[in-house]
C-alpha cells in the first residue's frame, strides 16, 4: 500500500515507439468515413452522384457525337440527323483564325509558332532555377528574336532595340554601383539616344522586301494576341511593381509621393477605361508625328495597371518581414541595393507569390478586354468574324466559347500549378 | 534571473585591455519623438574591454548599443567607433557596420539561406572575398562555435542556441574589431544559454572588444572587466564587476541587484 501512495516514481525503462493501429486503411473504411458517415452525408453523397450523372449523361454524348469535319453549321445538322451532338467543325475549320487572327498572312503562321516554342525555352530558366544559368542568355535575346519573328520587317529594328538595351545595361553597370540615380538616369538616356539615332539610320521603306515579310500590329489576332499581351505585360509589370513597392517605402518624400499617387490612381480606374485611353487618347501625350503602335500603347496601359496591383501585393510581403531582417542586413554592412536584392526581396517575393500569381492570372484573362477596342484577340475573333461575320457558323456558341474557356483554363491552371510548386520548392522553414 | 554557473576555468590572462580607444561616446543624447531615451551618455571603451550593460527594461541599454552601429540615430553628441565618427554619411555608416559585429536577441538569421550562405554572404558582397575563401572562413568559424556539421541546413532546422551561435559566427566572418551583443540569451531555453555563453567567453579570451547587454550576471561577474548600470536613459553606475556586485553605490543599483539576485 505504501508504494501506491508514494509520489516518487522512476521510469525503469524507456517506452519504444510503436506503429499506429492497423485498421486505419482500406477502401471500405475510407468510403464509410468520408461518404457515408451518417444519414445526412449519405443523402448528400447520393444527391451528388445523381447530379454528376445528369451532367455527364448530357455532356458526354454531346462531345462524343461531335462532328469535326463539316464546313458549316447547316452541314453539321445534316450529318447529325437530329442527334444531340456538338459541331466542333468550327474549331477545325477556323483553327488558324482562332489562333492567329484573320489578317495574319497564312503562309507565315510558322513564325508565331516558332516564337511560341522559343518562348517556352526562354522562360524555362526563369521559372525553373535548377536549369543551367547559361540558358538565360537565350532569355535575354528572346524578346528581340520574338519581335522580329512576329512582326517581321527589317532586321535592323530588333538590332537597334537590342543595342539600346545593351547600352543602358552598360551605362548602369559602369555608374550604377557608385551612384544609383546617376546610373539609372544615364541608362535611360543612353537607351533613348541609341534608339533615336538607330531609328534615323534605318532607311524608309526598309520593311519592303525584307527577309521576313512585315506584319503590322493591326493584323495580329487570335489567342496569339492574348499570349503576347499576357506574357509581355506580366513580365514587365513584375519588375515595375517591385520598383513601385520599394519606392512606396522610400524615405524620400518625392519618390514615395509619386509612387503612392501612381498606385492609388491606377488602382482606382477600371482597366477598360485605361484601354480606351490607350486606343483613343494616348496619342495626345506623344509628339504629334510619333505614331506609337497600338500594341505598344495597350502594353503600356496593361503593364501600368497590373504593376500597381503587383506593387501592393509586394508591399504586403515587405510588411510581413520582421524588422530584424532589415537590421541584420544593415548590421553586416550591406548597402541598400544589396540588402534588398539578397535579403529582403527574396523573402518578400516568396511571401507574395500567391498574390503575384493571382494578379498574373487576372491580367492574362483581362487581355480579352482588348476586344472592346476592336483588336481581334480570341474573344474578338469569336464575337466578330466567326460568330457575327459569317453565315456558316452563326449559332455555334457552346463549342466556340467552350474552346476559349478551355484555352484560358489550361494556361491559368498551369500558372497556378507552377506557383504551388514554387512555394513548396522555396519553403525552407520546415523540412 | 538565475545566476548561471560557468563551470570551466576562465583564462583571464589573455584578456588584456590596451590603451587604444575603440569607442568614444561623448555627450550623446537621443529622443524618440519627445521621449528622452538616452541622456548625456559619456563612455570610453578601450580595445579588449568586455563591458556588460545591465539595467531594468526600458532603461535604454539596447538603444545605446544600437546607436553604436547606427541602427538607431542619435540626435546630439559624438560617437567615434574605431576612429570613424558616426554621422549621417552613409559611407561612414557602412564602414563602421562592416567593422562592428552584432548579435540580436532573436538571432535574425536569414531564413532563406543555408547556414553557410548566411556566413558567407556579407564577406562576399561587402568585403569582396572570393567565394571559396569566404566558405573556408565560414567553416572555420562554424567549427569554432561547434556546429560545422549543420552548415548546409537552413536556420529553421536548428535549435535556438545553435541559431545564436551561427549568428555569432556570421558576425565573426566579417572579422569585426568590436562585437555588440543585444540580449543574446534572453530568447533561449536555460539549457541553451550555456552553449551561447561559452562561445562568448571564448571570444573574450581571444581579446575581442565586447559590449553585451545581458541579464546573465554570472557572465558579467566572470568575464566582464566593467559593468555599466543604466536606468531611465542614463548611466547610473559603472564599476569593476567585483565592486559592482558586492558594493553597489547608488540606491537604484542596489534595488536592481536585490531584485535580480534576490532568489
Amino acid at each position: 500500500m505504501s508504494e501506491q501512495n508514494s509520489v516518487a516514481f522512476v521510469a525503469t525503462e524507456s517506452i519504444p515507439p510503436s506503429p499506429p493501429p492497423a485498421n486505419q486503411t482500406g477502401v471500405v473504411k475510407w468510403l464509410r468515413e468520408n461518404l457515408f458517415s451518417n444519414w445526412q452525408s449519405s443523402l448528400l453523397t447520393l444527391v451528388s452522384l445523381y447530379l454528376i450523372y445528369v451532367i455527364l449523361s448530357t455532356f458526354l454524348p454531346w462531345v462524343l457525337n461531335g462532328v469535326w469535319t463539316t464546313s458549316s453549321l447547316t452541314e453539321c445538322r445534316e450529318v447529325l440527323e437530329g442527334r444531340f451532338g456538338a459541331c466542333f467543325s468550327v474549331l477545325t475549320e477556323r483553327w488558324n483564325q482562332l489562333l492567329f487572327g484573320f489578317n495574319y498572312p497564312s503562309d507565315q503562321y510558322w513564325r508565331p509558332t516558332l516564337a511560341f516554342v522559343f518562348m517556352l525555352i526562354a522562360i524555362a530558366p526563369v521559372l525553373f532555377f535548377d536549369l543551367p544559368r547559361k540558358m538565360l542568355a537565350f532569355t535575354v535575346a528572346y524578346p528581340f528574336v520574338a519581335f522580329w519573328l512576329i512582326w517581321g520587317g527589317t532586321i535592323m529594328a530588333p538590332i537597334v532595340a537590342f543595342l539600346g538595351c545593351a547600352a543602358a545595361a552598360f551605362v548602369f553597370g559602369a555608374y550604377g554601383k557608385n551612384n544609383f540615380a546617376l546610373g539609372f538616369i544615364g541608362a535611360i538616356v543612353a537607351a533613348f539616344a541609341v534608339w533615336i539615332i538607330g531609328t534615323m539610320l534605318i532607311p524608309d521603306g526598309a520593311n519592303e522586301g525584307a527577309w521576313l515579310e512585315h506584319v503590322p500590329s493591326r493584323d495580329l489576332g487570335g489567342f496569339m494576341l492574348n499570349m503576347m499581351l499576357g506574357v509581355t505585360c506580366v513580365s514587365l509589370s513584375i519588375p515595375l511593381g517591385i520598383a513601385l513597392a520599394l519606392g512606396r517605402q522610400s524615405n524620400m518624400p518625392l519618390i514615395k509621393g509619386m509612387c503612392v499617387i501612381f498606385i492609388e490612381f491606377v488602382r482606382g480606374v477600371p482597366l477598360i477605361t485605361l484601354l480606351f485611353v490607350a486606343s483613343v487618347m494616348l496619342s495626345y501625350f506623344f509628339p504629334p508625328d510619333a505614331n506609337v503602335d497600338l500594341f505598344v500603347r495597350v502594353v503600356i496601359m496593361m503593364t501600368l495597371f497590373s504593376a500597381a496591383y503587383v506593387a501592393e501585393v509586394i508591399r504586403g510581403g515587405l510588411a510581413a518581414l520582421p524588422k530584424g531582417q532589415y537590421e541584420a542586413a544593415d548590421s553586416l554592412g550591406l548597402d541598400y541595393p544589396q540588402a534588398m536584392r539578397l535579403i529582403i526581396l527574396p523573402q518578400a517575393l516568396k511571401i507574395s507569390i500567391p498574390g503575384i500569381v493571382n494578379v498574373a492570372v487576372g491580367l492574362f484573362k483581362d487581355t480579352t478586354l482588348v476586344s472592346v477596342i476592336s483588336l481581334f484577340d480570341l474573344v474578338g475573333m469569336i464575337r466578330g468574324p466567326i460568330l457575327g461575320g459569317s453565315a456558316e457558323w452563326n449559332g455555334v456558341y457552346w463549342e466556340l466559347w467552350g474552346f476559349a474557356a478551355l484555352l484560358f483554363f489550361v494556361v491559368c491552371y498551369g500558372i497556378s500549378q507552377y506557383s504551388q510548386w514554387l512555394e513548396r520548392r522555396l519553403a525552407t522553414d520546415h523540412h | 534571473m538565475s545566476e548561471l554557473a560557468i563551470e570551466r576555468e576562465i583564462d583571464r590572462s589573455k584578456m588584456q585591455v590596451s590603451d587604444e580607444v575603440a569607442i568614444q561616446i561623448s555627450g550623446m543624447n537621443k529622443w524618440y519623438g519627445s521621449f528622452h531615451v538616452l541622456r548625456d551618455i559619456n563612455l570610453t571603451v578601450n580595445r579588449g574591454e568586455r563591458i556588460v550593460i545591465a539595467g531594468p527594461s526600458g532603461s535604454g541599454k539596447s538603444t545605446l548599443i544600437r546607436c553604436l552601429n547606427a541602427l538607431e540615430e542619435h540626435q546630439q553628441g559624438q560617437i567615434i567607433v574605431d576612429g570613424t565618427e558616426l554621422t549621417s554619411d552613409l559611407k561612414n555608416i557602412d564602414k563602421i557596420r562592416s567593422e562592428v559585429g552584432m548579435c540580436f536577441q532573436h538571432f535574425n538569421l536569414f531564413p532563406h539561406l543555408t547556414i553557410l550562405e548566411n556566413c558567407t554572404l556579407a564577406p562576399i558582397w561587402v568585403r569582396k572575398v572570393p567565394k571559396k575563401e569566404a566558405e573556408e572562413r565560414a567553416m572555420h568559424f562554424l567549427e569554432k562555435v561547434k556546429i560545422p556539421d549543420q552548415a548546409h541546413k537552413y536556420p529553421g532546422m536548428l535549435s535556438g542556441g545553435q541559431q545564436q551561435r551561427v549568428a555569432i559566427a556570421r558576425s565573426l566572418c566579417m572579422m569585426p574589431r568590436i562585437m555588440l551583443f543585444d540580449e543574446p540569451t534572453s530568447a533561449l531555453d536555460p539549457e541553451m544559454i550555456k552553449e551561447v555563453l561559452d562561445t562568448m567567453i571564448e571570444l573574450a579570451e581571444e581579446g575581442m572588444t565586447m559590449l553585451c547587454v545581458t541579464h546573465e550576471m554570472g557572465f558579467a561577474r566572470q568575464v566582464a572587466n566593467r559593468v555599466i548600470f543604466m536606468a531611465d536613459g542614463q548611466i547610473v553606475e559603472q564599476n569593476e564587476p567585483e565592486e559592482f556586485f558586492n558594493n553597489p553605490q547608488s540606491e537604484r543599483t542596489q534595488q536592481f541587484l536585490s531584485q535580480i539576485l534576490g532568489h
